[in-house]
């Protein structure tokens, strides 16, 4: 029970997180077409931006500033690069999201340095907020969960409740229609990129400290984050959602329980033994896989069910 | 008419370029290095690199060998078997006497493949393969080579330093490892040692993670607390063991670290103050060493690293290689492979601390002085800015760690 509890808790925070930097994704993949590859590096740069800022003032203000640089950032590569990529179709705009990427980390490298830099959570927010069965949950990790929430909050918000998210909801089901009705949809797709890495931003200014803020940050969250996308649907922000969720919630509980497919053979009497063909295969145990289960769940959920949990569109 | 202009003057360049990289080869000892320079492990390889090149600056300066001068040529091999193979051949194809590798026990495996194959086919081309920090004992044991020597305590024996650490009161513990060749072999040798030397303490935890997948240790965490271990013991390095222990201090849990590589390059600033008095490292050198037993010239060499770099100087065992490489090469009194290996074995050198260090003939394991420290405030040189330094909590001497080995070495016939 104990380690139910806190197990939930742990993967609610870390699938808020992955929502934050996957909602964006979400939103520009279904409208744009475009596999940003350079989503997770925004949430990167989100973490060292604030990182810097909060060396000269404070966390509090790295808050808002950061986000808003990346998504400036995002802006300026939506208008001035994707665009012009976008005439020569999506294979360039894959290939220019992907060397981008690759330029951003490098960038970093350069930058800051190869070695992590000490960005620490705020002294007002570094205390145990409660204790689950003695272990500690610390107030930061709530503070993330209510930041994910709002920020959730305020995307649904809108885009069902104003205009322009009625425009960008067209435009994610039927782009060409939403086009043909006269709106612009350029500048749409301006917002939704700059908004989208914006969210991005965010994440890495929330995720930065809670985990390490290194170069190598985007590389090992960008692959996770397509699983959710892929996995939750296109144009679905609710898919999204319960996506990311389900991924925080599978990686955290598959560290938790200690079995291996040979105790599952062992309950219908099937006693695996070294001499068994692929004896070291079946006793492989889930902690030791638990990371690449959203990878065999998105192979899956490509060959059964294209659309994605919630998908409207094929991918 | 322009065009061949260009294109004589191209060939001129290249050839200049040809002649001036003949040249430099004949004037020094060309040292490949190849590590992760990339990808997720960077860092490592990274601060490895700046550390070697004040190392080879300052041997230089005391003469290098045999009047040459010792050059580093990074490679970077991505951590991937296959790229350094590529980089082997890169070092072979220019004639290099020496190929080092620190990071990453599969690696160094098919290194010592590599190397083997080339040095049979072209006993006229042969390499060394100096390894600077791959620890799995199979290494030195099963898969042992002539062309092979390692610089660093393997797992076995560091597991016994860890293992010998443990206080009396520690009676549950719990291990975490990489998935692959060296987690593994930590897995078992620490294992191993608990059974041989503390059979009082039980292992209520053993886990293998998947190599720098995990982007949150907390799920382990609880369950690390729920196994209730007082202790967790692991092989761990760069952000896999970053994340688990800041993880660990997040969750406010009740442990102490028992960790090879926490004192490398990027641990202490993920660790930070909550790791006071709770991580140690099985170390081969810390700064806070030379000044606790009075050695004042080792002192000033690591403070001139600090001055250098803005990271902490961990690499004395880099500078034991170097030392080993000069007296090899002088006393081969050349610069060929064969000689130079044969000039290594049982060869003695005292470490600039002032230990005993010996490289073992019958495998070409190195037998080295061993430390653990603690990470805890209040110590003379803080590591990365933290205020927190490591204090050295345990010296272990060469002669007590000389483990026994199982190697067959194949020794090449004289012609």
């Amino acid at each position: 029970m104990e380690v139910f509890v806190v197990s939930l808790l742990n993967g609610l925070v870390y699938g808020m997180l992955l929502f934050m930097l996957a909602s964006g994704l979400t939103l520009i993949l279904s409208m744009m077409g475009v596999l940003n590859f350079a989503h997770a590096s925004a949430y990167m740069l989100g973490a060292y931006f604030a990182y810097t800022i909060s060396l000269y003032i404070g966390f509090w203000p790295a808050l808002i500033i950061a986000p808003l640089l990346c998504g400036l950032i995002g802006a300026a590569i939506e208008m001035w690069g994707l665009r012009r990529v976008h005439r020569n179709g999506h294979i360039a705009e894959l290939l220019f999201t992907f060397g981008l990427a690759l330029i951003i980390e490098k960038v970093v490298q350069m930058s800051w340095g190869l070695l992590p830099v000490p960005y620490r959570v705020p002294e007002l927010l570094d205390f145990p907020l409660f204790k689950v069965y003695g272990t500690q949950f610390p107030a930061y990790r709530a503070f993330m969960l209510a930041i994910s929430a709002l920020m959730f909050g305020a995307i649904w918000l809108g885009l069902t409740r104003t205009r322009i998210g009625l425009v960008i909801q067209a435009a994610l089901t039927h782009p060409d229609m939403a086009s043909a009705l006269g709106h612009n949809v350029p500048r749409i797709f301006t917002l939704v990129f700059a908004a989208g890495t914006a969210l991005a931003g965010l994440a890495g200014v929330i995720g930065g400290n809670y985990q390490v803020t290194e170069p190598a940050m985007a590389f090992t969250m960008g692959p996770i984050v397509f699983v959710v996308v892929v996995f939750g649907g296109l144009g679905s922000l609710t898919g999204c959602f319960i996506a990311s969720i389900l991924m925080g919630l599978i990686q955290t509980f598959a560290v938790v329980f200690d079995v291996s497919l040979a105790d599952l053979l062992a309950k219908f009497g099937f006693v695996v033994t070294s001499s068994t063909p692929f004896a070291e295969v079946l006793n492989v145990t889930l902690p030791r896989v638990g990371a690449l289960l959203p990878f065999l769940m998105l192979v899956l959920i490509l060959v059964f069910r294209p659309r994605g949990l919630m998908g409207t569109r094929d991918t | 008419m322009l065009q061949g202009k260009w294109f004589s003057a191209l060939i001129g360049i290249v050839l200049g370029i040809a002649c001036g990289g003949h040249a430099l080869a004949q004037g020094t000892i060309k040292v490949a290095y190849t590590d992760p320079l990339s990808g997720p492990f960077a860092q490592v390889g990274d601060a490895n690199l700046k550390q070697m090149q004040y190392i080879i600056d300052y041997i230089n300066s005391k003469g290098g060998a045999l009047g040459k001068k010792f050059e580093l040529v990074p490679f970077d091999n991505k951590s991937q078997p296959s790229d350094a193979l590529i980089a082997l051949k890169s070092a072979t194809d220019q004639n290099m006497p020496f190929i080092m590798q620190c990071s990453g026990s599969n690696i160094a495996a098919a290194l010592i493949d590599g190397v083997n194959k080339h040095n049979d086919r072209n006993p006229d081309n042969r390499i060394i393969y100096l390894n600077c920090g791959a620890v799995a004992p199979e290494l030195t044991n099963e898969q042992c080579s002539f062309w092979h020597f390692r610089f660093d305590l393997h797992a076995g024996m560091k597991a016994e330093v860890m293992v010998r650490a443990l206080p009396k009161e520690t009676t549950k513990v719990y291990l975490i490892n990489q998935d692959y060749l060296f987690g593994q072999s930590v897995q078992r040798e620490v294992r191993n040692y608990i059974t041989k030397l503390r059979p009082d303490i039980q292992i209520v935890g053993d886990e293998l993670i998947p190599l720098g997948k995990i982007k949150d240790f907390s799920p382990y965490m609880t369950k690390i607390k729920a196994s209730g271990a007082q202790a967790l013991l692991t092989g761990n390095w760069g952000p896999d063991m970053n994340l688990l222990i800041k993880s660990g201090v997040d969750a406010g849990a009740d442990l102490r670290y028992y960790t090879f590589y926490a004192h490398l390059a990027g641990g202490p600033t993920a660790i930070g103050a909550g790791g006071d008095n709770r991580v140690l490292a099985v170390m081969s050198f810390g700064e806070n060493v030379a000044p606790e037993i009075g050695n004042k010239e080792a002192e000033a060499f690591t403070e001139g690293f600090r001055q250098k770099h803005k990271f902490d100087f961990s690499a004395a065992g880099f500078r034991t290689i170097f030392e080993y490489l000069q007296a090899a090469v002088n006393k081969a009194g050349s610069i060929d492979p064969l000689k130079i290996a044969t000039a290594m074995e049982d060869l003695q050198v005292k470490d600039f601390l002032g230990f005993d260090t010996k490289m073992r003939k019958e495998d070409h394991q190195i037998i080295s002085e061993y430390f653990v420290g603690t990470f805890k405030k209040g110590v003379k040189y803080d590591a990365e800015g933290t205020g927190l330094g490591w204090a050295t909590s345990a010296t272990i001497l060469a002669k007590d760690i000389d483990q026994p080995n199982t190697c067959k070495m194949k020794r090449p016939s004289a012609s």
